[in-house]
């Protein structure tokens, strides 16, 4: 369910660029990367929805139904778009971090229908990765104008990250039966990898302040409620509808 | 904003299909430098699945043909026969080249 959330809610964001986007290229690449997560989210939320034999619902009642509280992705990706380069670091650090999480899921033999789907996903976010790795280097080691915003991005969206790394007892599960990766080792490499990029780029690498959670337990920021509404309106107005 | 169009220099993109022998033009588009145009023409030409490779040229190295030369240039080949290799018809000793 989490890693359904995760995309699905990431997708929804990325979604709102299409038209936006400071170049034609960078519009259709955004928008191909809401797609590719799109899709992660169709295949998770439709192995969330048959866990529950009684009750089985699909993944688009998921997706739809909900309300903010019972959906438990990451803060990070619910926050507003900003501007590109708030984007590119929401998207520099989550794909680093989705990467190593999909290299494990892919491996481990416990659940092999979550297994399949993360190897799909596995060639899709290194892409993601190395497209926002990519745009760090070059805002970052830019101009004036562009180190300096892009850093202030980072800085803001920083007290996100911690969540990311933040074990509960569903991952402390995860990790006894294998299915999931243990976070504090994810940290490491991820730290290594970013650390790696955001030198290159000549960025400094945010203080570890305060750090905010809550969205794996369905305790959103204000920009949840309100990206759902727009995205649940429809299928809440007329239920059932399709075309 | 003619900086940016100088710092985003046009390219031509040329995809090679699954089965096919040879890159072929596809159409073009804007990018700082050869490594983010192969990055662009991956997401603008090749989501449909159309290629599984990509040569991206920086449009000013590509000099065309100028139409009102085509005469001169393509018309004389046009009654010369002999050119092709199926014209000549070989004796039945070699006749297996």
């Amino acid at each position: 369910m989490r890693l359904g959330d995760d995309a699905l809610v990431l997708a929804q964001r990325l979604g709102e660029w299409c038209g936006h986007a400071p170049a034609l290229e960078e519009d259709i690449a955004l928008t191909n990367i809401a797609l590719d997560l799109i899709g992660q989210a169709q295949s998770y939320l439709t192995l969330a929805g048959s866990l529950d034999q009684d009750t089985p619902k699909s993944d688009d009642e998921l997706a739809f139904l909900r309300t903010d509280k019972e959906f438990q992705n990451l803060l990070l990706l619910e926050q507003s778009n900003g501007d590109f380069g708030d984007t590119i670091a929401r998207q520099f650090l989550f794909d680093k971090f989705a990467l190593l999480r999909a290299e494990h899921i892919a491996q481990q033999t416990f659940d092999l229908d979550a297994a399949a789907v993360a190897a799909k996903a596995v060639k899709e976010i290194r892409y993601h990765a190395d497209h926002s790795s990519k745009w760090i280097l070059r805002l970052g080691d830019g101009t004036q104008e562009s180190r300096s915003r892009i850093q202030e991005s980072l800085n803001n969206i920083w007290k996100f990250t911690g969540e990311m790394f933040t074990a509960d007892e569903v991952d402390i599960a995860g990790v006894a039966s294998g299915l999931l990766p243990d976070l504090s080792t994810l940290k490491v490499q991820w730290d290594t990898n970013i650390n790696d990029i955001l030198e290159k780029a000549t960025l400094v690498r945010p203080e570890d302040g305060l750090m905010q959670t809550g969205g794996r337990k369905g305790v959103h920021t204000d920009e949840l409620g309100i990206m759902l509404a727009e995205m649940q309106v429809l299928p809440r107005t007329y239920p059932g509808a399709s075309w | 904003m003619s900086d940016n169009k100088s710092n985003w220099p046009l390219w031509e993109v040329f995809v090679r299909s699954r089965q096919g022998l040879g890159h072929k033009h596809v159409g073009s588009l804007h990018a700082s430098d050869a490594e983010m145009a192969i990055g662009n023409a991956r997401d603008v030409y090749t989501r449909r699945q159309e290629g599984v490779s990509i040569w991206v040229v920086p449009a000013d190295s590509i000099t065309a043909s100028s139409p009102s030369d085509s005469e001169a240039l393509f018309d004389p080949a046009n009654d010369k026969v002999y050119r092709h290799p199926t014209f000549y018809v070989l004796p039945d000793e070699v006749n297996h080249m």
